[in-house]
């Protein structure tokens, strides 16, 4: 089960600096810790966040094992032409989150 | 020279009355009063906070049938925001069963929506502290933010809010220390740099930044106990929903504000 929360502004005027922050449900198991069982629990992380406007990319960063569970990224961007922004999360195991937003510029 | 000290006795008894009424102001503090600004914010925050993340799990789960009876939540209790106003607010109680006979034992919050689970949906009940339970916990709690904690006036609670107090008092474990000594006697002070709380639940279930995780007032009592080498009561044990009760009863009239966010 995915579990997503994006806050994004629903409109901007065109060259506004806009603020676009997500929340995302994921363990962020780091790969270094031993389970109950005396085991490591093998490493699950989102490793890579890619932020696009109509496509475009406009913002993507690397993520690491240190990096808490739940991660919360907030990140700017100017305000050209009405669309979506879209948002991915990728990572260990499989890990693929798509969610999209709509912004009116004008 | 009558009136002169007339005037000073309604004087004396005005400033004895206003003494009074200050005294009466609550000086109880939330967690959330000791935590930094950052906190707070993230806290306030419906997008940052991550315990709304489990708010968000818990509103699917309210709406998915389960159990043998496939019933959700929402089949019985409609919309959460109208039926589950306050519930949190007034946890544990004494409820009734679906058959309407009495269940005999106080439950906590997590307690009654096992019992729901069971007696009405004919599902498997949750394990305790598992996501399923925490987020459908959180939910619930949501819908009480900004309501004053509430205990039932139920007289049979009584007893058990009696053995809370006594466990909140009694000393145990290997640093002989009662939660008392700390969230009584200490509460404000520093212990390894972190303001000790005065120990009010008004978050629960609460996202802790260093469990990185939703967790309930229990897991938070295991982690008391363990702090002061004592032994952790099992999950399930009755004397959990006792402290509960005692410290809901303590904390009468502070504000729910779960999901809340601590460090």
């Amino acid at each position: 089960m995915t579990n997503v929360l994006i806050n994004a502004p629903k409109t901007a005027k065109p060259g506004e600096i806009v603020e676009i922050k997500a929340l995302i449900l994921h363990p962020m198991e780091t790969g270094f810790r031993p389970g109950t069982n005396g085991r490591i629990i093998p490493r699950n992380i989102i490793e890579r966040f890619t932020a696009t406007w109509n496509g475009a990319e406009i913002f993507h960063m690397e993520m690491s094992p240190a990096i808490a569970a739940n991660p919360f990224v907030s990140f700017f961007a100017v305000a050209t032409e009405s669309g979506t922004i879209g948002l991915r999360w990728t990572g260990d195991e499989g890990f693929l989150v798509e969610e999209q937003v709509a912004i009116a510029v004008g | 020279m009558k009136t002169v000290q007339a005037a000073f006795g309604l004087a004396s008894i005005f400033a004895a009355t206003f003494a009074l009424a200050q005294g009466a102001v609550d000086k109880r503090r939330s967690g959330y009063q000791d935590m930094g600004e950052a906190l707070q914010k993230m806290q306030d925050d419906d997008m940052a906070n991550p315990g709304l993340l489990f708010v968000q799990l818990g509103e699917q789960l309210w709406g998915k049938p389960a159990g043998a009876a496939n019933k959700s939540c929402a089949d019985c209790h409609g919309a959460a925001a109208a039926s589950m106003k306050g519930v949190a607010a007034r946890y544990p109680a004494i409820p009734k069963d679906t058959a309407g006979k009495d269940v005999g034992r106080p439950v906590d919050l997590e307690g009654r929506i096992n019992l729901c689970r069971a007696a009405q949906q004919r599902a498997a009940p949750f394990a305790l502290e598992s996501r399923e339970l925490l987020a459908l916990e959180a939910y619930v709690a949501r819908q009480s933010r900004g309501q004053p904690i509430a205990p039932p006036s139920d007289p049979r609670l009584g007893p058990f809010r009696e053995q809370g107090a006594e466990i909140y008092r009694r000393r145990q474990g290997q640093l002989n220390l009662s939660c008392a000594v700390c969230h009584d006697d200490n509460a404000g002070k520093k212990l390894a740099g972190v303001t000790i709380p005065e120990a009010h639940p008004t978050g629960y279930p609460i996202y802790r930044l260093e469990w990185q995780s939703l967790g309930s007032l229990k897991r938070r009592l295991r982690n008391c106990l363990v702090g002061i080498r004592a032994e952790a009561y099992a999950y399930d044990a009755p004397e959990y929903v006792a402290l509960e009760i005692y410290l809901m009863d303590r904390a009468k009239g502070m504000v729910i504000e779960a999901p809340g966010v601590r460090p």
